[in-house]
Order: C-alpha cells, then structure tokens, then sequence
C-alpha cells in the first residue's frame, strides 16, 4: 500500500490487516500513562484541508501525534482555479517541503488521485468530493466488529442521502468486502443512478429494511437538498427516513446505531435515538483516531518496524 | 504559379487517376502528361476532397495562449482539413459583424485553411437577446451557421425565433443540446461510473430531450436544424424519425465520442473531460453504426484546445473539451472499419461533402472534376502513426489519445492547389 485513496482498491487482506493494526494501537495506548508510540519520530504528515472539516482533521492530527510524528496543518481555500493557488502548484509546494504523507480532504472528487502524481510521498483520503471517505468506512467496520463481534455475514442498512454520500460509497465497498451484507435506502431521488452492479440490496422503505439488521447507519441530509427537489420538507424527510424511537424498536434487540456525524438531531435521527445505548456515536469518533494512527503507520513504515 | 501534377492517386478509393491543377483548379483528370508541372507523386494513396470541419474552437480573439487562428489552421492542415468552421465562443463572443470578419480575415492571412465564422445566435452567448444575425449574415465573413455552442439555446422561444430568423438567407441553427437545468454541476456521464466515482451526472436525457424538442421545432418552422456533438444512442433513434419524416434536420458526431468511453474518467484524468461527455460502449456502438449509415450526417472535430492550467488540475476544476483536428481522420477510419475495410467514399461524404454542403462551403467537399477547386487531401491506407502530443501542431496539448497508435496519415492537403502540408510536413509559406 502506498496510498489510501479508497476502500474499492482495497484487497480484503489488506483490509484486514488494517483493522488489526487498528486493534494493536488501541491496545498499545489505551490506558497509558502518556498515550504515545515512537513509531513515526522524525516524520512529517501534512494535513491539507481544502473543505473545513475540524472533527476529521484533529482525529487524524491525534492519529499522527500519538505516532510521534510531525504534524503540519495546511489550511487552503477551495481551489476555484481563479482564485488561490492550483492544486498542482500546492502539490509541488509540500513536495519541495519534504511532506512524507499528506492527508487530503478536498471537495472535487479524485483530487487525492491527481495529487499522487505530483508527489513522492504517500497520500491518504480524507474525503474527495462525492466518492471517497476511506478511513470513516475503516473505522465504520471497526466499531462494528467490536460491538457485533465481527463484520462477515452482518446485515447494515445505510440510510439516506447515498447519492451525495462519500461515507456510503466507500462503506458498500469495504463491508462488502469484508463479508457483511449492505442494504441501501433512501428516496430513488437521493440514490445514484444505475447501480445495479453494487453488492448492494436497494430499498425504498425504511421499515422493511430495518428488519433483521445488525447494524444501521444514518446519513447526514443538508435541509437544503430541499431547495433543490430532492425532498419536499425537512419535516416529511423526517418522517420517512428519519429514526425514531419507534423505529428504533423495529430493530432486533443487538443491533447498533452509527452514524459519521456531524447529526442533524431530529432530521434524519432522534434525539432520544442518537443519545441511547445502541448508538455507537462517540465510540466512532474514538475509533477513528485508532483507524487513522494504524493507517498512517501502515502507509509510513510498510509494517516493516512493527 | 506552377502547375501541379498529381500522379497515380486511388481518388476516393474508386481507382487511380491523375489530376492536373492550374490556378488553384483542376483542369484534367485520367491519364495526363504535362511539362513543367510540379509533381506529387500520390502512388499508394487515397485522395479525398479536402476535409471540412463544423465545428472548430479556434480560441482567437481572447484565448491566444490556448490556440490562434493561424495554429489551429496549422492543425487542421496537417489533419487533412481545407475547412474549418470557427465556432463563436471567443472572447468576445462572435456575436457581431465585426467579431466575424476579423476571425475570417485572420483566417485567409494565415493561409491554412479556409476559416468560415460562426455566429452566436444570442448576445454574449447568454440566450436573452438575439444576436444581430442579419448583420453577421450579409457581413463580408457571410454567415449562415449561427451556434451558442458551450451553452444550449434552452429557451423554447429563443429557438424558435432563431430558427425562423435564419430562414430569410437559409441559415441554419447548429444546437448544442443540453438542457441546463438537468447539468447543472455536471461533469461527467450520469450511470455506473459516476456513480462509484461520486462525479455529478450529466444524463443523456438531457442532450435527447432538447434533440427532440428542436427536431419539433424545426418541423413546425419549416426552419434547419443542425444538431452538434451527437452523443447518445437515444439522440440517433430521435433524428433517424426525423428524418424519416422529412424534418430539415442535421447531426454531427465527434470522433471521441466514437472511441472513447466513460470508463476513462476513472483516472480522473480532466484530458477525459468534454461535453458533452464521454458515454457508454453501447452509445459509441449506436453512434458508429449511425455514421456508417447516414442518419449522423457528418463527423465534426469540436477541437477545443485548453492551456495547461484548465487541464492540469482537479477534474471539477478543469475546462472540458479536447483536441480534434490532428486525429479526426484516423479515428473516423477506425470507426467506418478501420483502414482495411473502411469505405472511402464514406470517409469523403461524412468529413468532406456533407459537412461543406451543411456549412454551405460550395468551394469544398467536392471531388476532382475539371472545374472544381484544387482543396484535397492525400492519405496513406496503410501508414500508422503515434500520438505524442508535443509533436501537435495545435498549441494545446490536450489530446486524449496521446501514446495511442492510429492508422492511417496525412501525406498533402492542398488548399486551391497549394500545398498546405507535403510529405506529411506543415508548409511554411502559405501565401497565395
């Protein structure tokens, strides 16, 4: 692995093998008077947000530290190719800095893919766009094998806004991947056209898809989708695709509740729903961090000092 | 000026004869001797009438760093055209008299190729008020096709004044068919890769939707249509029932959208990136069949030179379009068949005589009879050759093919029995 730019690419093993790292760091720092590890002294992770995101960049800021690496925050405007400078011209820029990984987070998709041509140093997705978000489908899986015990064979419905979904996208390659079965749903006017070829079930009706989870995964909508036709009301999306209390007990009595956040409360979860036991919301964020530091070690050390 | 004595060349693939050129003419076709002629030995090669482009982004006046009038000519001569059509989205627009007399002007002191205006049917290209047409029309650059290609005319009642408009001096409208509020953000094909690749569809109902509203239109007005970078297999089905019913309706195709898929956006490489955009296997396959067969009436560049900054950055960032003119012929030969089974005379009426009688170029598109203008082109049927873009003549480097081996070359074009290109070389000193 020389880059994490999605979990399509992703070979089960190595999939695989990440998720054990992830276990190992967990358990390398959890309960440690100083929750540090020598492993990426002298190296320099460059964080390069071009969308503000401050729960994704510190997570993966923690990852990098507790790592004993260097870290640099590079905060860029959104690069209209009018205003700012280019991507090429910001790429060139850590390259002659030395940046030994790069963690990028961009709002066109592929942007993470251009940038591995500009650059000798490897490159981790942090989000791109629409398409990929690799490390939250990771940490996703994590969390699932530590509450459920293992993803293989798991049944997860992911709701909501798929077509603009770069979590979604990278969860049905990963969890399918890794064995789980994954049901889409949402209205057919937030899911992406022609994806008959997805190891995916898709459904419209939130109430029959809950049934036999083990896992569901509520999305983020942005109320001002509304604008835009994809729904008629925030209030009737709720309605629809949002989990509630009712809903929750739709679900058999194991199965968990995830989302990535940040939450609407109330559109497309409850408040009741997102602060009881079976969400996993705060776990995922812990997780992530875990996720982020065996990824960054995976891609800066090969394994080869473990 | 010399005579020019073209020897033993397969004229349209219908057998060999030689042509004898005088003042920019043919004056003897057959079996000719002649002293003191200059002779291009065209053994070994097809001749076909010069190639004419509908649909060329010549970049100047505005975007001199992209393309100018004289480099894009250059290209179009090294790719076997006599002809261009410049389309209007320059800086300014061509949406006045003056506009397209200088692009025509710049054309002819160039010398390259023949460089026919387009016009923009509205203002500034923003569809809200008619262009002056008529002004444009009886202008010394004579206008007749009026186009706001890079944006759809999407307002029904623009287009139909427009369309009735044209008729007083038998223009025609070339549509860029994409309803806007179906694209809006759109970068790619909507289907299977954009949806795994998170890149905003722009579905193929859009350019059919506004193929059959204006094929409607052109009915109802009795007006002519001509229909731009025909993309989807839906649009053909659209224009062969047209046509079937006698609608005054004509479509062009590009030759990336005869070769190229929506798989390449994989790379998320914005060289892929055109519009409109690259469809599926299926469209290519429908698209190909309709060239063979007609109901696409022509094959036409929609070269579109882009500096390096538009193109070597994100792909959401970059300006779409691509080189044409240097690979059109190649590509149009492997799509009719590739060059052992290709048809000439095909090749001749879908890049040479349709396209000039569409633009009303009565100098081009038509095959050495004594009388006509000396504008053809000599390919080599059996030659192949590697796209290594800094070797282009275009100032842009922005094709999509670079490192591919294509068949056949460019051995002369002759522009009123001058040659352009000798060879396989761009000629230096093109004054006539």
């Amino acid at each position: 692995m020389k880059h994490l730019l999605t979990t399509k690419e992703l070979t089960r093993d190595e999939a695989e093998l990440i998720l054990d790292v992830t276990e190992q760091m967990a358990e390398a720092v959890t309960g440690r008077e100083v929750p540090k590890l020598p492993a990426l002294r002298g190296r320099t992770v460059v964080n390069l947000f071009f969308e503000d995101s401050t729960r994704t960049r510190t997570s993966f800021e923690t990852a990098a530290k507790r790592l004993s690496a260097d870290v640099v925050n590079f905060a860029a405007k959104t690069s209209s190719v009018n205003k700012g400078e280019s991507l090429r011209d910001t790429a060139l820029t850590l390259q002659a800095m030395g940046a030994d990984a790069v963690v990028i987070r961009h709002p066109a998709a592929g942007a993470p893919q251009r940038l591995t041509e500009w650059i000798d140093g490897a490159v981790l997705n942090a989000g791109d766009g629409t398409h990929a978000h690799p490390t939250q489908a990771l940490l996703d899986a994590f969390t699932m094998k530590k509450r459920l015990g293992s993803v293989e064979g798991r049944t997860v419905a992911i709701v909501g806004d798929i077509l603009h979904s770069r979590v979604a996208r990278s969860n049905v390659w990963l969890l399918s991947k890794l064995g789980a079965n994954v049901r889409l749903v949402g209205p057919p006017t937030l899911l992406p056209k022609d994806i008959g070829d997805w190891p995916v079930e898709v459904g419209y009706d939130l109430d029959a898809s809950l049934k036999g989870v083990d896992a569901v995964m509520m999305l983020r909508v942005q109320r001002e989708r509304m604008h835009a036709a994809f729904f008629p009301t925030a209030n009737e999306y709720a309605r629809l695709y949002g989990l509630d209390e009712r809903r929750l007990r739709l679900l058999p009595d194991h199965a968990i509740v995830m989302h990535p956040g940040p939450m609407n409360r109330g559109m497309e979860i409850a408040a009741t729903v997102a602060d009881s036991p079976r969400a996993t919301i705060t776990e995922q964020v812990t997780n992530g961090v875990w996720v982020r530091m065996a990824v960054l070690y995976l891609l800066l050390t090969n394994g080869e000092t473990r | 000026m010399t005579d020019l004595l073209i020897k033993s060349a397969d004229i349209v693939g219908k057998g060999r004869q030689d042509v004898l050129v005088r003042d920019g003419r043919v004056v003897e076709t057959g079996s000719v001797t002649a002293k003191d002629a200059e002779v291009v030995d065209a053994d070994g090669l097809i001749l076909l009438p010069g190639l004419v482009d509908l649909h060329t982004h010549l970049r100047e006046p505005g975007r001199e760093d992209a393309e100018t009038v004289r480099s894009g000519t250059r290209a179009a001569a090294k790719g076997g055209y006599t002809a261009v059509c410049a389309m209007a989205n320059s800086y300014p627009v061509a949406d006045t008299a003056g506009v397209v007399e200088q692009v025509a002007a710049l054309g002819k002191a160039a010398g390259y190729a023949d460089v026919q205006p387009i016009g923009a049917v509205s203002v500034g290209l923003e569809g809200k008020q008619l262009a002056e047409i008529g002004a444009m029309a009886h202008s010394a650059a004579k206008v007749r096709m009026f186009s706001d290609d890079g944006h759809c005319v999407a307002d029904p009642i623009m287009m139909r004044r427009a369309l009735e408009y044209v008729k007083t001096f038998g223009g025609l409208i070339a549509q860029h068919a994409e309803e806007p509020r179906l694209t809006e953000g759109a970068q790619m094909n909507e289907g299977a890769v954009s949806a795994e690749l998170g890149l905003p569809g722009w579905p193929a109902v859009a350019e059919e939707a506004i193929i059959a509203r204006d094929v409607l239109l052109a009915e109802y007005t009795g007006a002519r249509v001509h229909f731009c970078h025909v993309s989807t297999a839906r649009s053909v089905d659209i224009i062969r029932e047209a046509k079937a019913r006698g609608a005054k309706v004509t479509a062009e195709v590009c030759p990336h959208h005869l070769l190229l898929t929506d798989e390449a956006a994989r790379t998320y490489d914005p060289v892929y990136k055109v519009n409109p955009p690259l469809r599926r296997e299926s469209d290519v396959a429908v698209l190909r069949g309709a060239l063979a067969e007609g109901v696409i009436d022509a094959v036409a560049t929609d070269h579109a030179p882009h500096a390096p900054q538009d193109k070597d950055c994100e792909w959401a960032a970059a300006r779409p379009g691509m080189l044409g003119l240097e690979t059109a012929l190649s590509i149009t030969v492997l799509a009719l068949g590739g060059p052992e089974g290709v048809d000439w005379d095909t090749v001749a009426e879908r890049t040479s005589r349709t396209p000039a009688r569409i633009a009303g170029l009565e100098a081009h598109g038509r095959d050495p009879q004594p009388g006509t203008e000396a504008n053809f082109t000599l390919v080599d049927p059996t030659a192949t050759w590697t796209v290594v873009p800094a070797d282009l003549a275009s100032l842009s480097r922005n094709t999509p093919y670079a490192g591919m081996v294509l068949p056949v070359t460019v051995q002369a074009t002759f522009l009123r029995g001058r040659a352009t290109v000798l060879n396989g070389k761009i000629a230096e000193e093109t004054t006539e």
